[in-house]
């Protein structure tokens, strides 16, 4: 658990860095699910840097694409894709731009950018594993505000009609969205009866607590026959005490002054 | 153009003509999807809290919500970024605005590559062919800031749906202050009669400085601005062909199915001429910013002015 969690350390810090360097990015929410991300490459997924296309894979989608360097940065972080390339993070020409893209980045599943999409694809992947009797688990990771698009109450629909218990969906309940809080502009509270009542088992945990994540997915907490939702109470912005909480912190880049006090709050934490 | 020339972002002068006219039509309100930002709504909010109607991420419904507040005597321009209001939303605009006739002004806020970086999934490059495919939906794409405030103001006077295509990249001022826009009418922004080239939108002013570089070698190019993309100018495009005897378009959008094929039809039809379409080559852009990108894809003014040349070989 220590080493996750200093794993998820250092991933924020690359982040930061890639994020402040590169002049752009949505850094809030890639602090929200950076503890999940981890928690996912490295204790959870089945799945081989070597051979990113071996069939029987665990999937993983980033349905809140914008979060994409929050992923490069893991995937580097796990061998998918060299370190040093996080450094070309929205370069001209570079592989890694502000959305992922699995035509060129391996261990992404399917490109993601626009909201609502990660969910119904993943209702594909479960499904194909159901029907072919496979043992590999499909998660997908949404925002919140992203739970405010159709598409994804039609999948989740699907998934319970399908039984898919091999499917985990995780939202990232930082409770902000792009210009304001979910509250005052398309609340969706409470999410954890309305999943119930589209028949999936729900938990709800500190999204941005590691033995809680770790706890969520392990395989025993699978509930036969029903789809799992997580409901994942996280800050955006987390782990950066300027940045935790506030609206602006979807894709504001850090001046260097906030770089550097940034930088020196996660140095801290990591010791 | 030269180092100073000064660029606008057009958004604020679609905001800044929206809120004179909020203020003049209290039915006028607006519809949003968590864009407030993105599409400077921020001044109409404070202004009229109660008539900004934002759905929250959700674009078919938004564009939904738009038909019934049509419908319910409301008019509504429905703003959100234009890769997911067009592409998004598709269907809705095809039965809920243009089939059902609904008085929406539909605004695609950051079209074209205006997203750069943030990749294919948030360019909208494919607008045009999208939706200069259904009927009674004009398509509108503005090249300035006085063409983005004319046409905003044209949108609320005329009666019926359309689609107001605009940019956040950054553009010099060409036509007047007092530019009055006329639907399905290009602007002749230069004379000339060796070739035309036409282009709208963020390519109208590369268009211009090709057309300068041209002339520093003694080609005498007519440039046209054609905002509207459907109804097509049918007039400029026939006299464009018969004065000139050749054809460019220039266009940030996919060559498949948008100004430069609309401009194609008509040519075809009427009076051929060997033609040129610049445009985005049928791919996903790789990763860089809108004008790194028009550049790369051969639309910077020089490499208009040699696509241009290129063409005039192939001129009888
Ligand atoms: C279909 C679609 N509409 C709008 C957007 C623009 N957009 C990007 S991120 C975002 C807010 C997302 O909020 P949330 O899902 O809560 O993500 P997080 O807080 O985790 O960053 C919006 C509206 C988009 N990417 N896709
Ligand atoms: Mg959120």
């Amino acid at each position: 658990m220590q080493d996750l969690k200093a794993i998820a350390n250092r991933i924020r810090r690359r982040d930061l860095q890639a994020v402040f360097e590169a002049g752009a990015g949505h850094i809030g929410g890639e602090m929200s699910a950076i503890d999940i991300l981890t928690a996912l490459y490295f204790h959870v997924l089945d799945v081989d840097p070597t051979a990113p296309k071996k069939p029987d894979r665990d999937r993983f989608v980033l349905s809140k694409g914008h979060t994409a360097n929050a992923l490069y940065v893991t995937l580097a972080e796990a061998g998918f894709i060299p370190r040093d390339e996080v450094a070309t993070f929205l370069k001209p020409h570079s592989r890694l731009n502000g959305h992922p893209n699995c035509t060129k980045v391996p261990g992404v599943e399917t490109n993601t950018g626009p909201l609502g999409h990660g969910l119904p694809v993943a209702v594909g992947m479960a499904k194909a594993a159901q029907m072919s009797g496979a043992s590999w688990r499909t998660f997908v990771l949404t925002g919140d505000g992203e739970m405010q698009e159709g598409s994804n109450w039609e999948a989740a629909m699907a998934a319970a009609q399908f039984k898919l218990d091999n499917l985990t969906l995780i939202i990232d309940h930082n409770r902000l969205q792009q210009g304001a809080r979910l509250a005052d502009t398309n609340n969706l509270a409470p999410i954890p009866p309305r999943f119930e009542a589209f028949g999936w088992a729900v938990v709800e945990i500190d999204g941005n607590d590691m033995d809680a994540i770790v706890g969520a997915l392990a395989p025993e907490a699978r509930v036969a026959g029903k789809p799992k939702c997580i409901v994942a109470h996280t800050n955006k912005g987390q782990g950066i005490s300027f940045m935790q909480d506030r609206v602006e912190w979807h894709h504001k880049v850090p001046s260097r002054e906030q770089y550097e006090q940034a930088m020196k709050e996660l140095e801290a934490a990591a010791q | 153009m030269n180092a100073e020339t000064k660029l606008y972002d057009c958004r604020d002068a679609f905001v800044g003509t929206l809120e004179a006219l909020a203020e003049a039509n209290p039915e006028i309100v607006a519809v949003c999807n968590d864009s407030v930002g993105s599409s400077k709504l921020g001044g109409f909010r404070d202004r009229w809290p109660d008539r900004l109607v934002n759905v929250g991420i959700a674009e078919q419904n938004m564009v939904g919500v738009g038909a019934g507040l049509a419908n319910g005597g409301k008019l509504p321009f429905v703003c959100g970024a234009a890769c997911f209001l067009t592409g998004r939303a598709l269907e809705q605009i095809k039965a809920d605005i243009a089939y059902s006739n609904a008085n929406v002004k539909l605004c695609g806020i950051s079209a074209g590559m205006a997203y750069g970086e943030l990749g294919p999934t948030h360019h909208s490059i494919e607008d045009f062919a999208w939706l200069r495919a259904l009927p009674n939906l004009p398509v509108i794409a503005p090249c300035d800031r006085a063409e983005t405030a004319a046409a905003t103001r044209f949108a609320a006077s005329y009666e019926g749906p359309l689609f107001l295509r605009l940019s956040r990249v950054g553009v010099p001022d060409i036509l007047p202050d007092d530019h009055e826009f006329a639907l399905g009418k290009a602007n002749r922004l230069r004379e000339g009669s060796d070739l035309t080239i036409i282009a709208n939108g963020v390519l109208t002013h590369r268009a211009l400085a090709a057309a300068d570089l041209l002339a520093g070698n003694g080609i005498e190019a007519r440039v046209l601005n054609m905002a509207t993309v459907r109804p097509i100018d049918e007039e400029a495009i026939g006299a464009a062909a018969a004065d000139t005897g050749a054809i460019l378009t220039c266009e940030e959008h996919t060559v498949f199915g948008g100004l430069g094929s609309a401009v194609a039809e008509v040519v075809v039809r009427g009076r051929p001429v060997p033609m040129e379409i610049l445009g985005v080559p049928g791919i996903f852009p790789p990763t860089g910013s809108a004008n790194f990108l028009l550049d790369e894809f051969g639309m910077s003014p020089e490499g208009i002015a040699e696509r241009a040349m290129a063409l005039l070989k192939r001129k009888a």
